[in-house]
């Protein structure tokens, strides 16, 4: 079963772990990934993230992506929690974590997840520096790394 | 009267989350929608850029898509979370 969930305030990764485990026991490899607030961007010092979703829309997006890396990986769990609203350097922003009975399907999934979340999921972010307040948007990379499974068959 | 919904950068651009407009007569789908109230606003074309995609009651839509009285449309700059 698929657990998905947009947050508005501070988490656990460690807990969100420790639950994933226990919900996804019977698997061969579970795969995490937790994503935080760096402190420092290309405009200096980070002093804050401010992230905003777009109720529903975030929110079928994100069980949409779920529902497509589970048709492309055999999965036995999966979780997705993603924060919105203010946050401070070293908080945690995203939480993803699958289990399967073998190791490549889990970090695949993984990855997919996140590639998808970075480009796709709708999110906008703002970071607040001693310059000021940027909304940021997704960098070349990141869209780089979200075509590479749009091959058939991958 | 429609319903605007502007998220992400566009919110300070429009100075506002979300506002009611009455459309004119004129304004019949999303693209003469963002042509015309960029012209209203004076934006020199943020709401015209093709990275902005809209939704239409709560559903991105390939454009040009039909608006009408009552719906709920939102302008959705580039997205991107994690």
């Amino acid at each position: 079963m698929d657990n998905i969930q947009i947050l508005d305030t501070a988490f656990s990764a460690a807990e969100a772990l420790a639950q994933f485990e226990a919900r996804a026991a019977g698997a061969g490899a579970i795969v995490s990934f937790t994503g935080l607030v760096r402190p420092k961007s290309q405009a200096g010092e980070v002093t804050g993230l401010y992230l905003q979703a777009y109720s529903p829309l975030t929110e079928t997006g994100i069980a949409a992506a779920a529902k497509d890396a589970r048709r492309r990986w055999n999965l036995t769990a999966l979780c997705i929690i993603h924060r919105v609203g203010d946050m401070v350097p070293g908080d945690a922003i995203v939480f993803v974590a699958t289990a399967s009975a073998h190791r490549r399907a889990a970090f695949e999934a993984a990855d997919f997840l996140m590639d998808y979340l970075k480009t796709e999921a709708v999110f906008w972010k703002k970071e607040t520096t001693p310059k000021g307040e940027t909304w940021i948007e997704p960098r070349l990379e990141d869209y780089a790394d979200r075509k590479r499974w749009s091959k058939a068959g991958t | 009267m429609v319903e605007i919904l502007y998220f992400g950068r566009l919110m300070d651009v429009m100075g506002c989350s979300q506002e009611r407009i009455a459309l004119p007569d004129s304004v019949r789908d999303t693209d003469g929608l963002r042509r015309w109230l960029d012209a209203e606003r004076i934006l020199s074309g943020a709401l015209l850029e093709p990275t902005v995609r809209i939704a239409v009651n709560d559903a991105i839509v390939p454009e040009p898509f039909a608006v009408s009285d009552g719906d709920s449309i939102a302008f959705l700059p580039p997205v991107g979370g994690g």
